[in-house]
């Protein structure tokens, strides 16, 4: 095993820590004005379906799994970049990256299910803001895999640095951000919605 | 429902046709915009511009580009202003004056918008760049990159709300475009896009700079300068921005989702199909009160140096104006119902949002007697910045007094919607935000330039500046309690009100006169520059770190980072004869210039534009060419450039040779 990089934070890189922290409650607050107009515009189905009825809660429950499990391997990126094997971090981020991947697929073929079946954005408020909050999170996602595809491109060519660390850090923040994110959409929009509330 | 239509979108020749007025607008516009290429280019001043200015980093650099930006944008919103007011003096009875309905309700759009998000906060952010550096004693922002692309994002946003003026037209539904007239049933032309995208370019660019100047403030102070030893300026600035971070991602996705409803066909905001309108009021207002406060904190803290500096005096009550503006942080989330009584929340909350609102007042009030304590028994200095100082603590608590009786729910059920509400307003951000920003600007205006402004047009323009706001909005907060609505362009004679429409005409022309004269006192300080020269980097006997260095401060601010054990550090410098103690120059870095700023707001503006005329290669070609100069600039390793002690200014050579 090769020696343990050194991962002591400068002075620069905690400015970029906590201003990337700093983003991520920006981004925590645009989330939750998404919640609050869902919350105001759940019942609003304009005579069109409910969430009761619409949400498969196996199909929401599969892709909560996929999604908290791409949270744990990216994890693992972070445990093998401190041991300094550049490997096994590219190994862990290709598993992230086709779980994210996956995780995006089966959300589109949801949209694009819903959409098939006469339930697009147009019928209700309901649905205006279903799709917003969902796709919004969808579209962080795609930004991620966009990043992780990067990351490992930097690895690949320069190895593990002091840059391509903090990279993976901070990707790492933003793609557990989104899992947190998920969980409260998986209990208000999906749960909730199974429920009735 | 058009998505995308072919090349162009809805671009075609009818968006290039306007009425008369307008057109003498865009002509007066593109001609000066050539007139100003052609001079650049007959002085061969592109590369000169290019690489000291457009893609410089240096904060204070980017500050003055931010006021310029303002300024030209104050002209511009400020002639909508003299518009609105000639038509309402003229527009009696069988007179229509001289706008027509529908350009009336483009230019008071237009007004509020450019004054709030381009003037203001052009000032804002502008004299923010250049203090707070300065002021904990750093060399630059936490990141300078980010910086330029803030400030090119403002740009932008101000480059496609002027473009409306040209291509298609602006809004009429408002400063706020509160649907269901925001809507496209109600709204179908491409005005309403125009506000939604400069607004969320122009928004994506403040919020980037919330970040950057919190970091900045926590991360970037001078040694020993913990959090209660800051000056107060920087402590509103760490507020306000505060408000920023908490308060913009709000704006963003309201905007977003009334855009969604135009441009997809969503039902948020719709009065049919599940929407909810009343529901865009609370979200715009959740962002837009905290807002006001945005702008008004840094002129508080701006006012806070000056009184202090003008008085000799340290200032009064330092940590209860830390706490005052913590207070107002906290407190302007809680009374954004204010601007909707009448909308029928119910007593109980009318009820509430009324008393919150009446207890933000007491913060403010602490600051307001914290100032004229501070004044008590001090030498004080009447230069302009006092004077405007002066004004504003006038102005601004009557302004002020008229805002808490606004807050009692009943008495806004009369006044609501009234020009009441208006000359209330204007109280706020004129002379409160305004004067705070003027004052500003004449204060550290000696420290970026070298020279000071001449002093006797100051005051002339101050002056004007608050006689011309009384004649102007006294006037109408009689017509409020009169009943005349805002945003009227026409009315009846025998209403009496046409009297009171003129005094405020001319109070517009006297605050014109201000305007001016502010104009002639940067030309007149700038031939007159060597006799306004400032010798010792001093000119105020100020107080704080930004004093100490030679005045114009070099692009590195200072040579050696100032260590800090009081408040009014340099005050307490000048006391004990302070000598420099021996200390050993060290090699260090500043980011070296990027046009990468220019190139990101370049596409975001292509990607605004995109999205206005629904033009579907523009757009991806705005987004992927945004990804792929985020790719590069992370790519680049050499973003910094080395000063060495053979780079530094002749004057910080001789005092680092003098220690040691």
């Amino acid at each position: 095993m090769a020696e343990n990089i050194d991962l002591v934070e400068t002075a620069e890189s905690t400015k970029t820590y906590l201003g990337f922290w700093i983003y991520i409650m920006t981004d925590c607050i645009l989330f939750a004005s998404l919640f609050a107009v869902y919350a105001v515009l759940h019942n609003n189905t304009n005579g069109g379906h409910s969430g009761q009825t619409l949400f498969s809660m196996p199909y929401a429950l599969a892709e909560t799994l996929i999604l908290l499990t791409s949270s744990f391997t990216s994890g693992l990126t972070i445990l093998a970049a401190r041991r300094n094997n550049s490997k096994k971090v590219m190994l862990w981020m290709a598993i992230t990256f086709f779980l994210g991947g996956l995780f995006l697929f089966l959300e589109v073929k949801e949209f694009n299910h819903l959409i098939q079946t006469g339930n697009s954005w147009r019928v209700s408020g309901f649905l205006s803001s279903y799709f917003t909050l969902v796709g919004t999170h969808g579209l962080h996602i795609s930004i991620g895999l966009i990043w992780m595809a990067i990351l490992v491109f930097f690895i690949f060519r320069n190895g593990l640095s002091k840059k391509t660390i903090k990279g993976l850090t901070l990707f790492n923040l933003f793609w557990h951000f989104l899992d947190v994110i998920w969980i409260f959409i998986f209990s208000v929009v999906y749960l909730m919605g199974h429920v009735g509330l | 429902m058009i998505y995308f239509a072919g090349i162009l979108g809805l671009l075609n020749v009818s968006a290039f046709k306007h009425d008369i007025i307008q057109n003498v607008g865009v002509a007066v516009m593109g001609l000066s915009a050539i007139f100003a290429i052609l001079i650049i280019t007959y002085m061969k001043k592109w590369k000169w511009l290019f690489t000291e200015w457009l893609t410089s980093l240096d904060p204070k650099k980017i500050g003055l580009m931010y006021i310029f930006v303002a300024v030209l944008m104050l002209l511009k919103a400020g002639t909508d202003a003299g518009m609105m007011r000639l038509q309402q003096s003229i527009s009696v009875g069988n007179n229509q004056g001289f706008l027509s309905s529908s350009h009336y309700q483009q230019i008071f759009s237009a007004h509020g918008t450019t004054m709030i998000f381009f003037a203001a906060m052009g000032l804002m952010f502008g004299l923010i760049n250049i203090g707070v550096p300065l002021l904990i004693g750093a060399r630059d922002v936490a990141f300078p990159f980010l910086n330029s692309v803030s400030f090119w994002l403002f740009v932008a946003g101000m480059i496609l709300l002027n473009t409306s003026l040209a291509v298609g037209e602006f809004s009429g539904a408002g400063w706020l475009a509160y649907p269901p007239l925001s809507e496209l049933q109600f709204s179908p032309s491409v005005g309403v896009d125009y506000w939604i995208w400069s607004l969320q370019i122009a928004g994506i660019g403040s919020l980037l700079s919330g970040i950057n100047f919190i970091v900045t403030i926590l991360k970037n102070r001078a040694k020993g300068m913990n959090l209660m030893k800051m000056p107060m300026f920087v402590w509103s600035v760490f507020g306000s921005m505060t408000l920023v971070v908490l308060a913009f991602p709000i704006l963003t996705v309201t905007i977003t989702l009334l855009y969604l409803d135009r441009f997809l066909g969503m039902h948020f905001f719709t009065a049919g199909g599940g929407g909810n309108p009343m529901m865009y009021v609370n979200l715009i207002w959740a962002w837009g009160h905290p807002e006001v406060y945005i702008l008004i904190l840094p002129a508080f803290g701006i006012f806070s140096e000056i009184v202090a500096t003008f008085s000799k005096k340290r200032l009064f009550g330092y940590t209860s104006m830390v706490w005052a503006i913590w207070a107002i942080v906290l407190l302007s989330f809680t009374v954004w119902l204010h601007h909707f009584f009448t909308m029928g929340s119910g007593s109980d909350v009318n009820g509430f949002f009324g008393i919150m609102t009446m207890v933000i007042a007491i913060p403010t009030g602490v600051k307001i007697f914290n100032w004229i304590f501070t004044m008590y028994r001090g030498r004080i200095n009447f230069s302009s910045p006092m004077i405007y100082f002066m004004g504003f603590i006038l102005l601004f608590s009557i302004g002020g007094v008229a805002g808490v009786l606004l807050a009692v729910p009943p008495v806004d059920f009369q006044l609501n919607n009234s020009l009441f509400l208006v000359a209330h307003f204007h109280s706020m951000i004129v002379s409160g935000v305004l004067f705070g920003y003027f004052a500003g600007i004449t204060y550290w205006f000696p420290k970026i330039f070298g020279f000071t402004l001449k002093d006797i047009i100051g005051k002339y323009a101050a002056y004007f500046w608050i006689i011309g706001f009384i004649f102007a909005f006294v006037p109408l907060y009689i017509l409020g309690i009169m009943g005349a609505t805002r945003r009227m362009n026409h009315y009846s004679n025998d209403l009496g009100f046409q009297p009171l429409f003129i005094v405020a005409g001319l109070g517009v022309g006297i605050i014109g006169l201000g305007l001016f004269m502010q104009v002639l006192q940067i030309f007149v300080s700038i031939i007159k520059r060597k006799q306004l020269q400032d010798k010792t980097g001093d000119p105020w006997n100020g107080r704080t770190l930004e004093w100490s260095i030679k005045s114009p401060a070099p692009e590195y601010n200072y040579a050696i980072l100032p260590e800090v054990k009081y408040r009014d550090q340099f005050w307490e410098d000048k006391q004990i004869r302070y000598k420099m103690t021996k200390k050993q120059f060290k090699n260090f870095n500043v980011p070296k210039n990027s046009y990468l700023g220019l190139v990101i707001a370049f596409l975001a503006f292509c990607v605004g534009f995109a999205a206005i005329w629904h033009i579907l290669l523009l757009f991806i070609f705005g987004i992927v060419g945004i990804l792929i100069a985020i790719i590069y600039r992370s790519l680049d390793e050499n973003t910094l450039k080395m000063i060495t002690f053979d780079d530094l200014t002749q004057e910080d050579k001789l005092r680092l040779k003098g220690s040691n």
